[in-house]
């Protein structure tokens, strides 16, 4: 079993904690002159997102999560599982419901995704920061308002729905930002 | 490794700032007479207060000063009078946002001063060195410190209460904590935060279970003549009416000893040429331990140490 010393320990470093695949957020070493040396951590758990404040004692040891972050690319859905491949090596992954989470609805065909692997396993998927998707559905925009003025809600290929300005029109591709959810602006081919 | 790892952790400016307040800190003692000395940084003792690791060498066994505190303490009971010394000092594994395992020390001690004098003193110095900081000091007891952060009561409260105080910030370690393990962590997490970031804070009359080299209080038995210095959150330093009594100190090098052997901290033994001069006579004084490098983190606004080191811990 490896393990990290909390002289290891340093944002990013992916341990076990209660048993869940944890990575640390923060690390602040704290020791008063005369007393006992502590890590004091911010941990965010991989599997619910949640972050907890935790203290060690400066020496404990840990056990390290066998988490891995890969780019992959998304391949298909087969409706129960999620199917990447990693471009270099071939290598095939599915990922169920749980790992893909809410970024389902941002998941195109051959875009490269983060995929968090725990013991070799799909823990996490994330999509690119920003995708190229496709309006299926929006209502039509008002003639000759192209650059002010309100938005109208637009459904995407992969059945996003975000807000969008009223000149963008149904069937025009537009840039995302997954992160926030937000239009970012039109993609002209 | 990187390819800029050879450059300084410091700006430069940071380091003419440095320098600055170094030539301050000399013009400050030489103003009120008191005595530069350099005493060896490397010493034949370790000192045994528990958590604290020196680093030792090979070959001849010496050990990298962890405080020059018992060196100064042989020149007071030689009759030197006043002293201060600049200098580096190393504590292993000792490193982080505010920690560096080389710092620089700010000792000095005070004859015929009581911890209430070297107090007020401290606040003098930090006031004449750093521009544009002049407040008078907030000055509480540990106890007063404690209560007002927490309402806990540090007197009454069992270390159940206390374990309560911590769970509302942290998730404890697994492993049960001692006493003085939470009232430290209590300090650092919830009580130091909530001093005044541009005043200094002087907390005094610790408990007499983290006494160190402090005298007892004859009047209150809970506590120790010792005091630390603080602004805002940050811990600049440690101050001790000074324990003269060399019987009461060979037993506190030994309990420092159990305690270590427990912690499984490798044992220290006792440094005879320290007792020796307790024994022929220390002056009554007061002493106190700044860390200079923190000094020049506030002079010079940062919260990273390696800011104002030249080259910190990883690129030394």
């Amino acid at each position: 079993m490896a393990t990290y010393s909390t002289n290891e320990f340093k944002s990013g470093l992916k341990i076990i904690l209660d048993n869940d695949p944890c990575a640390i957020v923060e690390n602040e070493f704290v020791k008063p002159g005369k007393g006992q040396a502590f890590n004091r951590v911010r941990i965010r758990n991989l599997k619910t997102g949640r972050v907890v404040d935790k203290t060690f004692k400066s020496g404990e040891s840990v056990e390290a999560a066998d988490v891995m972050e890969t780019d992959m690319q998304y391949l298909y859905s087969d409706g129960e599982f999620w199917h990447f491949m990693v471009p270099d090596t071939f290598e095939q992954y599915a990922a169920d419901e749980k790992a893909v989470g809410d970024s389902a609805k941002w998941l195109k065909e051959e875009d490269i995704c983060t995929v968090t692997l725990w013991n070799n396993a799909p823990l996490l998927v994330a999509p690119p920061n920003f995708v190229e998707l496709k309006i299926t559905q929006t209502d039509p925009g008002l003639k000759g308002d192209t650059a002010q003025g309100g938005v109208k809600p637009a459904e995407l290929e992969t059945g996003a729905s975000v807000r969008v300005p009223l000149f963008v029109e149904e069937g025009e591709v537009i840039k995302v930002d997954t992160r926030s959810g937000e239009y970012v602006s039109r993609v002209k081919d | 490794m990187s390819a800029t790892t050879w450059r300084p952790s410091a700006r430069i400016e940071v380091l003419r700032q440095r320098a600055q307040l170094a030539a301050r800190t000399r013009a400050f003692f030489a103003q009120r007479g008191v005595l530069e000395v350099s005493t060896p940084v490397l010493s034949r003792y370790p000192i045994p207060t528990p958590n604290i690791q020196s680093f030792a060498t090979r070959g001849p066994k010496r050990f990298l000063r962890t405080s020059p505190e018992l060196a100064h303490k042989r020149l007071l009971a030689a009759g030197s009078g006043d002293v201060y010394e600049l200098g580096p000092v190393f504590r292993q594994g000792e490193q982080g946002g505010r920690h560096n395992s080389e710092f620089t020390l700010l000792e000095w001690y005070r004859v015929g001063f009581d911890e209430h004098q070297l107090m007020h003193e401290v606040n003098d110095y930090l006031c004449a060195i750093i521009d544009n900081f002049d407040r008078a000091a907030q000055v509480l007891t540990y106890h007063e410190a404690f209560e007002a952060a927490t309402g806990v009561d540090v007197w009454a409260a069992d270390n159940h209460r206390l374990e309560a105080c911590l769970a509302q910030v942290t998730t404890l370690p697994d492993a049960a904590l001692g006493r003085d393990d939470l009232l430290d962590l209590i300090f650092s997490l919830v009580v130091a935060p909530t001093f005044e970031p541009d005043r200094v804070t002087l907390v005094h009359d610790y408990p007499a279970s983290q006494a160190v080299l402090a005298a007892l209080s004859s009047s209150d038995a809970r506590v120790a003549r010792r005091f630390e210095a603080f602004v805002g959150p940050l811990e600049l330093g440690n101050g001790f009416y000074e324990l003269r009594d060399a019987d009461e100190q060979r037993r506190r090098f030994d309990n420092d000893n159990a305690i270590r052997a427990k912690l499984d901290q490798p044992a220290c033994e006792a440094d005879d040429a320290f007792l020796a001069a307790l024994a022929s006579g220390l002056p009554e004084c007061a002493g106190v331990a700044i860390g200079f490098d923190r000094v020049v983190m506030l002079a010079t606004g940062t919260t990273d140490i390696a800011a104002t080191l030249a080259f910190d811990f990883d690129r030394a």
